[in-house]
């Protein structure tokens, strides 16, 4: 950690308000319900769009009729596919790190084929949604189905159509990774266990559905368009592609979202169209999805079924890991990060704690009529987690070994880094001993199976589940730049001291309330010995901040953070040299503490900050000569040193099941995390916790049901079940701190660490639960029916 | 999801509300507590040309007792039935299945008689009206109609209800001496559509529990009085009772929820709602968690 | 009164956050867009207009209600209230410092309808305010971004407060 011009590190500034518990200033407003998401914005003239949507996994479009549906009330205009070709160019999501990564053009409208049920092919623009709506049921259409790819254990089989007939097959994507030699480690090991694995599809399902609004000014030349979304500056440089616009030509604003998680970092086809539609119709146009549509449409993710073997030497030590991951996407990749990341992140993550020195994955990714899907929330994650740590337990059990000391015997020990996990990753310094050292206590895991014991003779069945796992943070160009994707890696912050002392800083990172603009304000005020109060954080707006990536991929604070720090460095520098001309001090010998200028070595104040403010920009005739002053600095950040920052941590889950009724009740989840310097414990402890809430939606309710027809049967907020306080459990949360060096604020990510870990402590626990019945259950969500045939009473 | 149009009218009486009903025929819907009516509007589930609303006619609303009967009036919001004094004193079942209606928004709005006009197999208020043999008192063009709980739930959302009727009350015995009751319901969340209930009445005496109705919800197309089981526990064979729901019961297969599954709990619920109506525990055990 | 003809709007009248108010609205407007789109209360927050997310939970006479499964037109005569009535009144103004303190929003998306269920229940003379109760009490207010941890904390917290805290003064500030 380096030390700035006073000799003083990151962590020990006078008044700092890095890792400090602040609560964030923008939620006031939130609390008040004076938030301003998409669906807030007034604006005059808007229209309205509704999409007519594919009721077919797949079918040709034969006839489309929009006469009537342009006579009806309040109707502005009804566009086909073919018509918004015009205006809208298509794309491909792949990328060129991805060898073998295929997919085929997608359109923002379909022109004259669907492929998959809630795909949008005509759209409708009026004065109001409800009557959009009514237009909708009066266009006529007709279609010709085709036959569906909906299994993906048979995609691929010669017998199924390929959706796609350029590419001659299903397959988008595989990947093999084979090292060391993992069939001699097999054949000499003491203990092989194996598990077939069954995820189920789920989806994000935020609570502010995807909106944007779009404003074509004509005279101003200008594209404004409003989002709830992730990355401005992806989807200003995307808009730019292919409606043909000049960067300077398109603003994206997102200002308050509600939540993301991913989700809403990808490119919709209806979002794409709303935008074109507004160019077309030189109006602003506005779609928000409704609950139905975004079932239908919002990508969806995690539909792996996962073989796997690992083995065990005598003594319990991990020696190999065999794995075999096959995935069902939708008939599209998807632009621009592609379909194709989750899998492989499951190669690479899966085993990532442990030390053995053989790992052999394949991973297939196969097309199917069914809602696309995409990056969500830990990517890939939950899946590799819940595949070693399920036969992490099963071979301990096998060897009647204790899990919790299998994991602390084969973890990769905290003095190795830096050091390479077995998938070729680079791993800079974790800490998987101390984590689980800090999770036993933590939790008392004897004091639990002591009473797990006493209870099982009662007849209460209870499990204890663990799960270590790593999560990729502060990704650098790695991730998506060097596949030829114009997404950017590196971060911005400007940052501006007004007259009165107050400074404004400007940030490309964005808020969607996981506490950005708190974090960014607790170290600008760090930084500059501004008064947190009055600290002002711009972000989301491609016009007014620095160019940069938003957020995702827990980056935010870890890099967006660096570049808020060193910009905050630099203007105090700046400051401190005007400072000093004037005060006639060495400039080192002073410093900035909460709002004033003051003596570094005693603190005495020797000027606040305002009366500079005062002198520099109303009486710069009295500075000394040679004096310019520039009270504002920019800094950019990338990581550099590793291509991406990886943390660890370990989760543990408590359950009851009751083993009548195969109801799971979660009585306690703790998590420890290392996710180096905690900025905030409040807004990081909060990120964890509802990560975990939302991994063990996947792990107990979340499902997306389709028929084999490609029909989504449980599309609605009353038959797809998420996650609700009456049955999710108190979470504890401690950290363990290993800063990267890679930054001086040295902080990792957090906000995905929570779901990585989650589903795999949960089942374990179940399972664990359930061990002395002789029953055992591998495919999520783990619903009563899961368990009630494991002990085989149905 | 915005509803599709609609005419709409609010009837300040009773009688002219039946009026309209009767003048525009099929064309028109009574709203209630609108908490599933509404849903399907905005879903476009449901398009009528005229919506009737119940929520101005004073006489719908109301808990009162008469000669052994307690009268609940259609538009009585669920949770003034559950919290009303004369239900908890007098129908103790009615009060026990309150918490597991939905959820406190849902209760404060929603109707009793909306409920047990709409029918749906999955909820609470008919299957009680089942177990305690209750009457649906229905108002329509002809005179006022009777029915009772065993005649009314005919099938899937399909009640005894004739064209232009409307639910104006629910009449609830008062359980006498010796009365006794049980409720369980299973659902994966709180609030949700029951996976398995059961709603139950009975007496107890020292040789056992007789006079049992087993009103069963989230089971088949209709809450089910399984006679047969009754019988059985009657008898004390509990085993018996449980065996003999497969052919009383005919549980849906859903995508999340095999038949085998509702039928399985069935009998688990069965024998824990059967086993503290016996033994005294008459106390309602609730069970959630995933 | 006569059925209307689809599209004439329904006059209705009703007091709005204190305020005696008046609209027109087609009879298929449910509550909340009324008020967002009539009255630019945008703090009403629509999630899924089937009534199952919570997100736009309101007060109507005083209890909490989806304004998504409530026509417009039925507001007429009934006192409605917002969480930007609610705010103004400084009737949850502990509960709002307390979620404020403790973080338990992030998005905020769900936070005006988890206000208005909070608020009820701790007005609830017979709720005693448990973790168990509270969690049963917000069961039907989604939340994706808190995982409800910190907002079981931050209701716990009022709820004790008020319970020790100087009631007559709150009493009299209502008054």
């Amino acid at each position: 950690m380096s030390a700035d011009l006073s000799g003083l590190t990151f962590l020990d500034r006078p008044n700092s308000y890095i890792g400090r518990s602040v609560p964030r200033p923008n939620a006031r407003r939130l609390l008040e319900g004076r938030g301003v998401y998409v669906d807030d914005v007034a604006v005059a003239r808007l229209g309205h769009v509704a999409f007519l949507r594919s009721p077919h996994a797949h079918a040709r479009i034969v006839a489309l009729d929009t006469a009537d549906a342009k006579a009806m009330p309040g109707v502005i205009a009804v566009v086909t596919g073919p018509e918004l070709a015009a205006v809208c160019t298509p794309w491909v999501g792949v990328l060129g790190h991805f060898k073998g990564l295929r997919s085929a053009p997608q359109h923002a409208l379909a022109l004259d084929r669907v492929t998959w049920v809630g795909e949008p092919f005509c759209a409708v623009v009026a004065r109001s949604r409800a009557e959009a709506e009514d237009a909708l049921a009066a266009i006529m259409v007709e279609f010709d189905p085709l036959p569906a790819v909906v299994d993906m254990e048979t995609a691929l089989e010669s017998a199924t159509p390929p959706i796609h007939p350029e590419l001659g097959d299903n397959l988008a994507f595989e990947r093999v990774l084979d090292v060391g030699d993992v069939d001699a480690a097999f054949r000499d090991a003491a203990v092989v266990v194996e598990e077939t694995f069954q995820f189920g599809r789920h989806t994000g399902v935020c609570l502010e559905p995807r909106a944007i609004l779009a404003d074509w000014a004509a005279a101003d030349g200008m594209l404004t368009v409003h989002h709830s979304f992730q990355a401005p500056h992806m989807m200003q440089d995307i808009l730019c592609k292919h409606l043909a616009l000049s960067e300077g030509a398109v603003r994206v604003i997102c200002k308050d979202v509600g939540g993301s998680f991913g989700i809403k970092v990808h490119i919709y086809p209806d979002e794409m169209a709303t935008c074109a539609l507004a160019l077309m119709l030189k109006r602003p146009v506005k779609f928000v999805a409704d609950r139905l549509e975004s079932f239908q449409s919002d990508i969806h993710a995690r539909d792996h079924r996962v073989t796997a073997r690992m083995a065990f030497s005598a003594e319990g030590d991990i020696l190999a890991l065999d794995m075999d991951d096959l995935t069902g996407i939708g008939p599209y990749s998807v632009y621009p990060r592609t379909s194709a990341v989750e899998a492989n992140q499951v190669v690479n993550l899966t085993g990532g704690p442990y030390r053995h020195q053989h790992y052999r994955a394949r991973a297939r990714v196969v097309l199917q009529n069914k809602a696309p899907t995409c990056q969500y929330r830990a990517v890939g994650h939950p899946i590799a987690t819940m595949v070693a740590e399920g036969l992490v337990d099963l071979g301990a059990a096998r060897l009647g070994l204790d899990p919790f000391a299998v994991r602390v015997r084969n973890v990769i020990p905290d003095d190795a880094y830096p050091c390479a996990g077995v998938s070729g990753i680079k791993l800079e310094k974790l800490s998987h001993q101390a984590a689980l050292a800090k999770l036993r206590a933590m939790m008392d895991y004897d004091g639990l199976r002591e009473e797990q014991a006493l209870l099982r003779q009662r007849g209460i069945h209870r499990g204890i589940g663990l799960a270590a796992f790593i999560e990729i943070t502060n990704p650098s160009a790695a991730f998506y730049g060097v596949g030829g994707a114009r997404i950017s890696a590196q971060d911005g912050c400007t940052i501006r001291l007004d007259p009165q002392g107050g400074v404004v800083a400007a940030v490309s990172v964005t808020e969607q309330g996981q506490g950005t603009e708190g974090i960014i304000a607790q170290i600008v005020a760090t930084a500059t010995g501004v008064p947190m109060d009055q600290v002002r954080v711009i972000s989301g707006d491609t016009q007014t901040t620095p160019y940069g990536g938003g957020t995702w991929a827990s980056r935010g604070a870890g890099i967006g953070g660096e570049a808020a720090w060193q910009a905050g460095k630099a203007l105090r520098g700046n400051v401190l040299a005007v400072a000093g001309a004037i005060l006639q001090a060495d400039p080192g010998s002073l410093d900035i503490r909460d709002g004033a200028v003051v003596d570094a070595a005693t603190g005495t104040e020797r000027m606040p900050l305002s009366e500079l403010g005062r002198i520099v920009y109303f009486r710069p005739d009295t500075l000394p000569p040679g004096v310019q002053p520039e009270f504002v600095a920019t800094r950019h950040y990338v990581p550099k040193d590793y291509p991406f920052a990886f943390t660890n941590g370990v989760q543990a889950s408590y359950v009851e099941v009751d083993t009548e009724t195969g109801f799971v009740r979660l009585l306690k989840h703790w998590c420890v995390e290392d996710c180096g310097t905690v900025l905030n414990p409040l807004l990081v402890d909060e990120q964890i916790r509802g990560g975990i809430v939302q991994g063990i939606g996947g792990a107990l309710f979340e499902h997306c049901l389709y028929d084999a027809e490609g029909q989504l049967l449980n599309g609605s907020m009353a038959d797809y079940l998420v996650p609700m306080a009456g049955e999710m459990p108190d979470i504890d949360v401690a950290h363990v701190v290993s800063a990267t060096a890679s930054s001086e604020i040295g902080a990792k990510g957090a906000g995905e660490a929570g779901t990585a870990g989650a589903p795999a402590a949960v089942v374990n626990a179940i399972n664990d639960a359930l061990a002395p019945l002789g029953a055992r259950v591998s495919r999520q969500p783990v619903t009563p029916d899961v368990v009630l045939e494991a002990l085989g009473l149905i | 999801m915005k509803a599709p149009d609609f005419a709409y009218a609010r009837p300040a009486s009773l009688d002219a509300a039946l009026a309209l009903l009767a003048e525009h025929g099929e064309d028109a819907v009574p709203l209630a507590g609108g908490q599933s009516l509404v849903t399907a509007l905005n879903m476009r589930l449901s398009a009528p040309g005229l919506l009737v609303d119940l929520n101005a006619i004073p006489e719908l609303a109301g808990v009162s007792e008469d000669e052994g009967v307690v009268r609940i009036g259609a538009m009585t919001r669920h949770r003034d039935v559950g919290t009303a004094a004369l239900v908890r004193e007098r129908l103790p079942l009615l009060a026990a299945a309150l918490p597991h209606i939905a959820h406190p928004a849902i209760r404060n709005r929603g109707t009793i008689g909306g409920s047990v006009a709409l029918a749906d197999p999955a909820t609470e208020w008919p299957a009680c009206c089942l177990a305690a043999g209750a009457t649906i008192v229905v108002r329509g063009p002809g005179a006022e109609r009777r029915i009772a709980a065993d005649a009314f739930f005919l099938g899937l959302y399909t009640t005894a209800l004739e064209p232009g009727e409307i639910v104006t009350a629910i009449e609830f015995p008062v359980p006498g001496d010796g009365a006794v009751w049980g409720f369980e319901e299973l659902s994966r969340r709180h609030g949700d559509y029951a996976l398995v209930g059961l709603a139950a009445t009975g007496r107890r005496s020292a040789g056992g529990l007789s006079d049992l109705r087993l009103a069963f919800f989230g089971v088949a197309d209709r809450p089910v009085l399984a006679r047969a089981a009754a019988a059985a526990i009657e008898a004390g064979d509990l085993t018996g009772a449980q065996a003999a729901l497969a052919d009383e019961l005919d549980p849906p297969d859903d995508p999340a929820t095999r038949a085998a599954t509702r039928l399985h709990l069935a009998r688990v619920v069965l024998g824990r709602v059967a086993g503290r109506m016996r033994d005294g525990t008459a106390k309602e055990e609730t069970s959630h968690g995933a | 009164m006569a059925p209307e003809s689809p599209d004439r709007a329904h006059a209705v009248a009703f007091t709005l956050n204190g305020e005696a108010v008046r609209a027109h609205v087609p009879a298929r407007m449910h509550l909340g867009d009324l008020l967002r789109e009539s009255f630019g209360l945008t703090g009403v927050h629509l999630g899924c207009e089937h009534g199952v997310c919570g997100a736009c939970t309101i007060l109507v006479d005083g209890r909490a209600v989806r304004a998504c499964l409530m026509l417009g037109v039925q507001a007429d005569g009934a006192t409605v209230e917002t969480v930007e009535g609610l705010t103004e009144s400084g009737r949850i103004r502990d509960l709002q410092d307390a979620f404020h303190a403790r973080n338990a929003l992030q998005c905020g998306y769900c936070t005006p309808g988890m206000l208005v269920t909070a608020a009820e229940l701790l007005e609830d003379a017979d709720a005693a305010a448990s973790r168990e109760e509270i969690r049963a009490a917000i069961a039907g207010n989604y939340c994706r971004c808190t995982g409800y941890h910190a907002i079981v904390d931050a209701i716990a917290a009022t709820a004790e407060a008020r319970r020790d805290g100087p009631k007559n003064s709150r009493r009299e500030a209502a008054e």
